[in-house]
């Protein structure tokens, strides 16, 4: 694409979306419902204890088969944990 | 002025909420402007502004009032609005446009009698579908002229980088209208 296509392209693009210019703004005030999201936010309870990603599933799962198939491994098993 | 101004940002980067809310008043326009200029939808527009300062509420302690409230926010509301084109992308049918980008595309008269307003539909549906990292790149320089340091900073960028997002995104306009058998 040369500097001709390029420019053929931006007044193209500038008919199709006209700017929104500077003057716009809200149609409200959005304090309070900011002040809404603040409180939503600090009344959403923290999840105590370990959040268990998808990863650390397939860990404890493996841990588990390689256990179960190999009994004699527990003592490695054990050794590095 | 400037004492007061540089002690509210102090008091807000220690998390007062009187400061916060100070801050919300003087730029919740200025941050609205801008998100609106990326998603140009008025109602997804406020939805982010508050989304944008429910984020910087939450980065209080990151802030460093050196470097000024404004571009901070900015680039918070610029990451906001980017993650809110890659959910909307995925959400709706990709040729799909908002409402209002439709009325506003039939309704606008466009200065070059040559370009129908068939031809302006399908070059804002085409936009549409350009990945948002493209688009939002070129809505700020082109659409809406802005300063390339000006987006550069926002998207947190070089200005070598914005000039190759916005060649990019009108290339693959180009060939999209192309495909539809439209010459630019």
């Amino acid at each position: 694409m040369n500097e001709h296509d390029r420019d053929r392209m931006k007044k193209l693009l500038q008919q199709a979306l006209r700017p929104v210019g500077a003057d716009a703004e809200p149609a409200r005030d959005l304090w309070p419902a900011m002040l809404r999201r603040l409180d939503e936010e600090s009344v959403t309870p923290v999840r105590a204890g370990f959040n268990w990603a998808w990863f650390d599933g397939a860990l404890a799962a493996g841990l588990v088969v390689i256990v179960a198939s190999f009994p004699a491994a527990i003592p490695l098993v054990l050794y590095y944990l | 002025m400037q004492n007061g101004t540089s002690d509210v940002l102090n008091q807000f980067r220690q998390g007062d909420a009187d400061a916060f809310e100070t801050l919300f008043r003087l730029h919740q326009r200025a941050v609205y402007g801008w998100i609106l200029r990326i998603v140009r939808d008025p109602s997804a527009a406020e939805e982010l502004t508050v989304e944008s300062f429910w984020r910087i509420h939450r980065a209080h302690a990151r802030f460093e009032p050196a470097q000024g409230f404004e571009g901070w926010a900015r680039r918070i509301a610029t990451h906001a609005a980017l993650d809110w084109l890659r959910a909307n992308r995925t959400r709706r049918a990709e040729s799909e446009l908002s409402t209002e980008t439709v009325a506003e595309v039939a309704a606008s008269a466009a200065p070059d009698p040559a370009v129908t307003a068939e031809i302006r539909l399908k070059t804002a549906q085409a936009f549409g579908r350009l990945p948002p990292k493209l688009r939002i790149a070129a809505t700020l320089a082109v659409v809406e002229d802005q300063p390339q340091k000006d987006v550069a900073a926002a998207l947190r960028i070089s200005v070598a980088a914005v000039k190759l997002r916005v060649f990019r995104a009108l290339r693959l306009l180009k060939k999209d209208l192309e495909g539809q058998g439209i010459t630019p």
